[in-house]
């Protein structure tokens, strides 16, 4: 039975917890906002570029001298994983659902025999999945110092990308990283860069009949933006994770600040009890003292 | 006077401009080129230049554009741009600065192929900047 002393003790730090976890929860929510914001602003982008992306690429279909970005290589030996995550933990399960997906997908392409390569954005990520993947991640990196996704950092990644795709170090590259759905549900999603395909296709459909005159010719156009929408999906990814990572936790920190109500609740209504109990006794000590009088 | 058609200028960021335009100039890749309303369907990549609009509402607006492609359409004219930034606000420096990366590309590109590429990102740059000089 803890003493009255130890009873206070533990008031009192749970309620600096729940200070701490309320204010967490607050920065989140304004976080969350900005993020929101800015993953849509960057959707009017990455929508456009996809709906153009897809009309040429029709023009493109089975034909050979389709740009290895648009049809591959051909192979699908070496798969890239690009995991992207938080920098910080403290937000639910968010990284920890896009570690799980993408370690099952890793898992499956290592029993199916392909040669799987890991490259992890953010630092989260990298720390759960070094454990079991660890020999698989060839790189990683590190957003930590960034306070807000600006496109040129995504750029960098994608042209690392591009990068090791010309080097021949992958056949296929696929990005895994958490859809921003609402504060309550962000689902992980993986997405496969190259070779490129285009699930929006269908949005631009009122465009698809009109004959465009191309300025340069669809080969090159082509060329010049494939590599370009590499770039523009990861940014797109980027900031949806954001978004996803202040929602998820803004609702763990809701979670946590209603947890540590409850066991304030509990722990006072023990402290009242005890003290209650304790005036009883020394009161009965007194009165029985008072009778043997 | 000419009709009016849907401009919308859009950055990886965010929507910069979308209004009713008359006349919109574009530095395209294989020269600059004017989109009237009615336009024949055109998709053209572009070098960086400054993207002139003469708004519907009047006035004219002037924005530094880099990279990206102008799709022109039934629906009007959609510019992609990776960087755009209004005229007034650009600083003289910033180009340099761009410049100077771009100089170091080509310093540092390991084949034929990329080098040229970046030679013509350079030509490119210097070309809007002697643009945005005279303006």
């Amino acid at each position: 039975m803890p003493s009255l002393k130890d009873l206070r003790n533990r008031i009192a730090s749970v309620k600096a917890t729940q200070k701490i976890t309320k204010a967490m929860q607050m920065v989140a929510a304004a976080k969350l906002r900005r993020a929101q914001e800015a993953a849509e602003a960057a959707r009017p982008y990455a929508e456009r570029m996809e709906a153009v992306l897809a009309n040429l690429a029709t023009a493109f279909e089975g034909r050979e001298d389709a740009p290895a970005l648009l049809a591959g290589t051909g192979r699908d030996d070496v798969h890239m994983l690009l995991v992207a995550t938080a920098e910080r933990g403290l937000c639910g399960g968010f990284n920890s659902s896009i570690a799980k997906l993408a370690r099952d997908r890793a898992r499956s392409l290592i029993a199916a025999g392909k040669t799987v390569k890991i490259v992890c954005v953010g630092k989260k990520g990298f720390d759960s999945l070094k454990r079991d993947l660890g020999t698989h991640i060839v790189k990683t990196v590190e957003l930590r110092h960034i306070k807000r996704v600006a496109f040129h950092d995504a750029d960098e990644i994608g042209s690392m990308v591009r990068q090791m795709f010309a080097d021949g170090e992958f056949d296929v590259c696929t990005v895994f990283y958490s859809r921003f759905q609402s504060v309550i549900s962000q689902i992980p999603t993986a997405q496969q860069l190259i070779p490129a395909t285009f699930e929006g296709a269908g949005e631009g459909g009122a465009d698809r009949g009109v004959v465009y005159e191309y300025e340069p010719d669809e080969g090159e156009i082509l060329a010049e933006l494939l590599p370009r929408n590499i770039s523009v999906q990861i940014f797109r990814s980027l900031l949806e994770n954001a978004a996803s990572e202040q929602g998820a936790r803004m609702s763990a920190m809701d979670n946590a600040t209603r947890n540590a109500g409850e066991m304030i609740d509990k722990l006072t209504l023990n402290y009242n009890r005890q003290r209650q109990a304790q005036i009883t006794k020394e009161l009965i000590e007194i009165i029985s003292g008072a009778e043997a009088l | 006077m000419a009709g009016a058609f849907q401009f919308e200028l859009v950055s990886p960021e965010r929507l910069l401009l979308s209004e009713e335009a008359t006349e919109v100039v574009v530095p395209g890749a294989e020269g600059e080129f004017g989109i009237m309303a009615g336009h024949a369907p055109v998709m053209s990549t572009m070098r960086p230049g400054v993207l002139r609009v003469v708004r519907a509402a009047g006035g004219t607006e002037r924005y530094f554009i880099r990279g990206g492609f102008a799709e022109a359409g039934p629906k009007g004219l959609t510019v992609l741009a990776e960087m755009a930034v209004p005229v007034e606000d650009l600083k003289a420096d910033e180009i340099a600065s761009q410049i100077r990366d771009a100089e170091e590309d080509v310093r540092d590109a390991k084949d034929e192929a990329s080098r040229e590429r970046a030679a013509t990102v350079l030509q490119q740059l210097r070309d809007a900047e002697t643009v945005l000089k005279t303006l």
